[in-house]
């Protein structure tokens, strides 16, 4: 279908699925119950995953295929922030050219930056993308003021231009009125579940991305791209330029990070300097790895399952911990709450930096690999085949 | 002219950080191959020593002075530091003044033994990885040991002031022959400087003239040859891994003076240092030492006001100070691929 074998077919209709029905599956405990503040089926937080997992998809074609390791994609993310709140600003609410347009400023910029960093390779490539970045995030906080708005960030005010506004559209992001912020919430007993315009909007542009990923890896650009990964310097042997190759996985891999950016814009209308600070690079990199680097659906995984836990573990506070554990003795209690307390609320981004040396550690395939190495394990006895569901590729050595 | 002489002094400060930690990262680059992210953290973490060092001199306890009233009337609190009372109340200031020189004595074990940690405890298990999985789990441990830092310490800049002594400026211009008041330096500035210094000198006769720095250069050269004539090169290169890990931490202890340390320091510095590495020559130790102070006045100077404001006026760039430094690095990582001093054959794939 679509041009997919069997396999990926059957893939690419599991991310559909899970895309489509993720207001039920985000939200499994009912509204009232203590469990609540583990769901995660609120629009905000949906969109995110969305929006993420198009970020680290887009990075998982430059690293997973070609190996380079860019620190510096949280500038194209940026960019892309920064075109469509302009595109609100002159044209109008709608979001279709802000994106579009997030998309294309985030590809030239992308050329621009990939056409002197990929002259280098290995780690000078990592310290070029990460300098860049921190210059793009110097540029947007300080230099480029009269376009950034600096550390204000830049928002929509009542008196910009807007010259293609008309009087009765919508005042708020929308998609040809279709307003990204509403949401329909259907109450099925004690559950209820929000459907938001923004979330599948997200989710729909996600879906192509995961699907233009897929057609990515089985072409053979792709195919080029691992030999890249595997050995450069047979490629340059048999007289091939293989930096066109990097530098369009680096354009695309750009314009990936453009349009989550765009699309993050689109869901609230402001752009910050913040976005393209390095540990917003490092972020999608951990995305990326703790999915599986080069896996299709790896980068899904990852970026949801961080955005899931960055939510949850912001919100646990001391007083949840001192409920939970509560039926320990006292003095176990406090033990147990004081080493806790590190890794929760504020300390998210501890518990962020130790999952992220713990899977480079143990997990270098991420967990995807885990899946695997898990099903192997079960079905061990029955078949040697690992097969997963997940249909991921085999990470290129 | 006493402009010019004024922006490079100010450029020595910052160019004296950025060669301690790019001497740092170049060390352990040449000797283990390993690319450290965690270094600027190491940075952090000296400084971390100052502010605890500080903190242990001015524990007090209280005592109840019933001739004194406060304004309550109430009998005052008098909160007297321990030390001063173990020493006398004028050592005891003294020594609470000199905190910062003193946390050196404290940092240089701790700083060596964190290197030492770090190097048995994880970096040795990455040798053999692809750079990318060092770069990934030294850039994970940064962030813990950032976000350690920060719980215990809170997320706000901690002063740290310098010795009384070595408080406020001096007049640098009349020392050289210019008139009075036109080249004003603090003296603490100066102080970093000279020692950065010594501990630059110190570092390179360490490692030639010692026996043990020519077999660590050795293996810099050729590891595999070292190790066949039956030397541990192994056991040297991770001492040499504790002395980056000193050199970083004690820039860090003695810039706490310049700056009030806080929690991202090091990630700040970091970023920089890298550049100057690359600027320098990955795997030169004197392209890193050359490219640190060259860069720390390149950005002193581009944030002089004549030059800042002819950027503003004809190039419409504002605050070109910000930039420069990575505006450089480009340019000359175009145009001399290997950096200044850069070697051939070292880290090029």
């Amino acid at each position: 279908m679509l041009g997919l074998d069997r396999k990926d077919t059957r893939l690419l209709i599991f991310v559909v699925l899970l895309a489509l029905c993720a207001p039920f599956l985000l939200n499994p405990f009912p509204t009232e119950s203590a469990m609540a503040q583990f769901n995660a089926g609120y629009p905000d937080l949906m969109q995110r995953f969305a929006i993420y997992g198009i970020f680290a998809i887009g990075f998982n074609i430059l690293f997973g295929l070609t190996g380079y390791l860019s620190f510096g994609h949280a500038a194209f993310l940026g960019v892309g922030s920064y075109s469509t709140v302009w595109m609100f600003k002159l044209l109008s609410y709608n979001i279709v050219p802000g994106i579009i347009l997030s998309v294309i400023v985030a590809g030239l910029f992308a050329l621009l930056i990939g056409f002197i960093s990929l002259r280098r390779s290995g780690i000078y490539f990592s310290i070029l993308t990460l300098a860049f970045a921190q210059m793009s995030f110097a540029l947007a906080y300080s230099v480029l003021t009269p376009i950034t708005n600096g550390e204000t960030g830049l928002q929509v005010y009542t008196d910009d231009p807007q010259y293609l506004q008309s009087v009765g559209s919508p005042n708020v992001p929308n998609l040809f009125g279709i307003v990204m912020r509403d949401t329909y919430t259907l109450d099925v007993g004690a559950w209820s579940f929000d459907f938001n315009n923004g979330y599948y909007f997200c989710a729909i542009l996600m879906l192509i991305a995961f699907y233009l990923s897929i057609r990515i890896y089985r072409s053979p650009f792709g195919l080029m791209l691992r030999a890249v990964k595997s050995n450069q310097q047979r490629m340059n042997y048999t007289g091939l330029s293989t930096r066109p190759y990097t530098l369009a996985a680096f354009v695309i891999s750009g314009m990936y990070a453009g349009l989550a950016g765009g699309l993050l814009a689109s869901m609230d209308p402001l752009a910050g300097a913040e976005r393209m600070q390095w540990t917003a690079s490092g972020e999608v990199v951990l995305m990326t790895i703790l999915g599986g680097v080069g896996t299709l659906i790896g980068p899904i995984l990852g970026a949801g399952f961080i955005k899931y836990f960055e939510n949850i573990f912001s919100k646990i506070n001391d007083a949840t911990l001192h409920s939970w554990f509560g039926f320990l003795p006292e003095g176990l209690e406090n033990a147990v709450v004081w080493i806790l307390e590190h890794f929760v609320g504020a300390g998210w981004h501890l518990t962020l930096g130790l999952l992220f040396m713990l899977v480079v550690i143990f997990l270098p395939g991420g967990l995807v690999e885990g899946g695997q190495k898990l099903a192997a394990f079960v079905t061990r006895r029955g078949s040697d085949k690992k097969d997963k569901t997940s249909g991921s590729t085999e990470p290129a050595e | 002219m006493d402009a010019l002489i004024l922006q490079v002094l100010n450029g020595l400060d910052k160019g004296s950080a950025y060669a301690l930690i790019a001497l740092g990262l170049t060390l352990i680059f040449g000797t283990l191959g390993v690319v450290n992210f965690a270094h600027g953290a190491l940075f952090m973490i000296g400084a971390f020593c100052a502010v605890t060092v500080q903190r242990l001199l001015s524990l007090s306890f209280v005592t109840v002075d019933e001739t004194q009233k406060d304004f309550l009337g109430k009998p005052l609190k008098v909160e007297t530091p321990y030390v001063e009372a173990w020493f006398g109340p004028e050592v005891g200031a003294a020594i609470i003044d000199w905190s910062v020189p003193l946390a050196i004595i404290f940092a240089i074990p701790i700083m060596l033994a964190v290197g030492f940690i770090m190097e048995r405890g994880l970096i040795k298990h990455f040798y053999k990885r692809e750079h990318a999985d060092q770069i990934l789990v030294t850039f994970g441990l940064a962030i813990v040991l950032q976000e350690l830092v920060k719980h215990y310490y809170g997320a706000n800049p901690i002063p740290t002031p310098a010795p009384d002594a070595f408080k406020g400026s001096f007049d640098f211009g009349a020392l050289i022959g210019f008139d009075p008041n036109t080249i004003i330096y603090p003296y603490w500035r100066l102080v970093y400087f000279a020692f950065s210094a010594v501990i630059i000198a110190g570092v390179f006769s360490f490692l030639r003239f010692t026996t043990f720095g020519m077999v660590v250069r050795a293996g810099m050269a050729d590891r595999e040859t070292v190790g066949l004539l039956g030397i541990n090169i192994d056991r040297r290169f991770t001492i040499m891994f504790g002395i980056a890990a000193a050199v970083a931490g004690l820039a860090g202890v003695m810039y706490t003076p310049i700056n009030s340390p806080n929690y991202h320091m090091g990630m700040d510095f970091l970023v920089l240092s890298f550049v100057v590495v690359v600027v320098g020559g990955m795997g030169s130790l004197p392209g890193a030492v050359l490219a640190g102070f060259l860069l720390g006045i390149l950005e002193s100077f581009a944030s002089f006001s004549p030059i800042k404001n002819f950027f503003e006026n004809w190039l419409f760039l504002p605050s070109i100070d910000q930039i420069i430094i990575y505006l450089v690095a480009i340019v000359i990582l175009l145009t001399r691929p290997r950096g200044l001093m850069g070697r051939k054959g070292v880290m090029e794939e």
